[in-house]
């Protein structure tokens, strides 16, 4: 043990964590209800998941295996400096296996693979309050919240057909959790959307500079809003994952060169490495192969 | 007009503190009825707008109103939920700046179509279709429906304003100097139509205006305050032709004539 200085387990004091436990507590009690918390700083800036780091570090035991994501990919710079953070300050395993972690914090994706029970998934939320940007007040969006006074998230939906002639927003598409809040689900693509409802798996949602946790408990019904005669659609790729081949992920472009060389890829890295290590291969990555 | 009124206040009276907004206000409001309240700045007419239309808390006093169920209810007593639903389907509130009472960033459409959502319409193409109906009713040209009403001229606001307020068809509605800031020929145009849409729908409304001729036109009855009292209360015509008090003919006899 090093004298000079000693961080608690998981960097936050015993008090801190059982502040957020309650919290959570309260917050998977009321599914999709935005529970105000003292957050903590941290040592990272605002933007880079003090929030979803705090959740982390108040539920992860000695047992646990992190994984952490950002945009689906393992290797970036928020994703590395998390897991190298937790690694060292809580000294707990970490994979890049959605299927061996016990906690997946992330940062704008749900995993392809499946969620089982007994996982946990912990969203960095950088605005938590989906009526936000149609209503500036505070005091009035909790009233709004308080009395289900959803009306105007409807009123953004409109907006979007009338300027674009169909629902234009593609990610923090608003959800109706177990028919009572509406909820932001942190800025995933709505392709994920349909994979929060009735999840085997536990979903936290922290933000750390808006002070809120949130959480969606398994099972619970999480449905995105739209209109009658304009049903939620989830975003479709023309073309398979360049590298993998799997159809039915959520792609991401690349730029090649500056000709206009492009290729789409699976955003969720290990879902990729997985696929290809069992032999699926994609346009390119069988020229790879070759080469 | 229905022989039972829609709305009956009794004793109303609002104090900031301990100075006094309005006092000791009593009347009753009949289906399809217009009522004028005048009086100079300060002289607490929109302090009792504002108490009638439950944006504020009265001192003391109630006011009954007939709920569509025809049920009693005094408007005070109201649950907030119940009373926020209140105002956003049964009630219109029409300000004096339109930008207090529109949202400014959703085109005309959505501000039209907004009171409709919130009461539950999910069909795009039916929301719209109201909307277009509306802005019609209202002159507003068609082809601005996605317009935001940013770019809309003063009079134009209003007009949507109105709309906006009166898409789910509601029995009261309050207007705090609906023409103010809008120039003579804006406020013709704009005074012709409130007095079409009132008749045409039955509504009853509660206009504050420093105006004699909004009140002339519109109303059927008027009230006259001074230093928070109402002083004098009659028919429209009555008051304006044969004013009993003197600050009344102060009033009157201080139009401007051309």
């Amino acid at each position: 043990m090093n004298a000079v200085a000693n961080y608690n387990f998981a960097y936050l004091d015993e008090q801190t964590k059982r502040m957020i436990r309650r919290a959570i507590l309260k917050a998977v009690a009321i599914p999709g209800y935005q529970v105000p918390f003292s957050s903590r700083e941290m040592p990272m800036p605002y933007g880079w998941g003090t929030g979803g780091v705090q959740v982390t570090a108040s539920i992860i035991g000695p047992d646990d295996v992190l994984k952490v994501i950002d945009q689906g990919a393992d290797d970036t710079t928020n994703a590395v400096s998390i897991r190298a953070f937790f690694a060292k300050v809580a000294q707990v395993q970490t994979t890049t296996h959605t299927a061996e972690a016990s906690i997946i914090q992330t940062r704008h994706r749900i995993p392809e693979r499946k969620l089982e029970a007994g996982q946990i998934l912990v969203y960095q939320v950088p605005i938590p309050e989906p009526l936000r940007f149609l209503e500036p007040r505070e005091t009035e969006t909790r009233k709004m919240h308080a009395l289900e006074e959803y009306g105007l998230m409807h009123v953004k939906l409109y907006e979007d057909i009338a300027r674009h002639g169909r629902i234009a927003t593609t990610y923090a598409y608003p959800v109706k959790v177990e028919g009572r809040y509406v909820m932001d689900p942190s800025p995933t693509p709505k392709f994920d959307n349909p994979k929060m409802h009735r999840s085997e798996a536990l979903q936290l949602f922290g933000a750390g500079r808006e002070h809120r946790i949130y959480a969606v408990p398994p099972h619970t019904d999480v449905v995105s809003l739209d209109f009658e005669d304009h049903p939620f659609t989830i975003q479709h790729f023309e073309q398979p994952c360049a590298l993998c081949g799997a159809e039915q992920v959520y792609l991401d472009e690349v730029i090649l060169d500056d000709r206009g060389g492009h290729m789409y890829v699976c955003s969720d890295t290990d879902h990729c490495e997985e696929r290809r290590e069992a032999g699926h291969v994609g346009v390119l990555g069988m020229k790879e192969a070759a080469e | 007009m229905s022989d039972e009124p829609l709305l009956r206040v009794s004793n109303l009276t609002k104090y900031y503190g301990s100075r006094l907004g309005c006092a000791d206000v009593n009347f009753e409001l009949y289906p399809g009825e217009v009522l004028a309240i005048v009086g100079e700045s300060g002289s607490g007419k929109t302090t009792l707008l504002n108490t009638l239309s439950a944006n504020l808390e009265p001192t003391s006093g109630e006011a009954l109103y007939r709920m569509r169920d025809e049920s009693w209810r005094n408007i005070y007593e109201l649950s907030e939920a119940e009373r926020r639903f209140l105002t956003r389907t049964d009630w219109g509130f029409v300000h004096q700046n339109p930008a207090d009472g529109l949202r400014m960033t959703v085109s005309a459409g959505a501000n039209v179509g907004e009171r409709l959502m919130a009461v539950g319409d999910r069909h795009y193409g039916k929301i719209r279709d109201t909307a277009l109906d509306w802005l019609g009713r209202v002159e507003v040209a068609a082809d601005r429906i996605d317009d935001q009403p940013r770019s809309f001229s003063g009079g134009m606001r209003q007009r949507l304003q109105i709309a906006r307020n009166l898409v789910t068809g509601p029995r009261l509605v309050f207007m705090d100097e609906p023409t103010g800031g809008l120039d003579v020929s804006v406020q013709a145009r704009l005074l012709d139509l409130l007095r079409q849409l009132v008749g045409e729908l039955g509504l009853s409304a509660i206009v504050v205006t420093h105006d004699l001729a909004v009140a002339r036109l519109l109303s059927h009855r008027m009230m006259v305050m001074k230093g928070g009292h109402v002083i004098e209360a009659g028919l429209t015509d009555r008051v304006l032709d044969d004013p009993r008090e003197p600050y009344t003919q102060l009033l009157v006899s201080s139009i401007l004539q051309v």
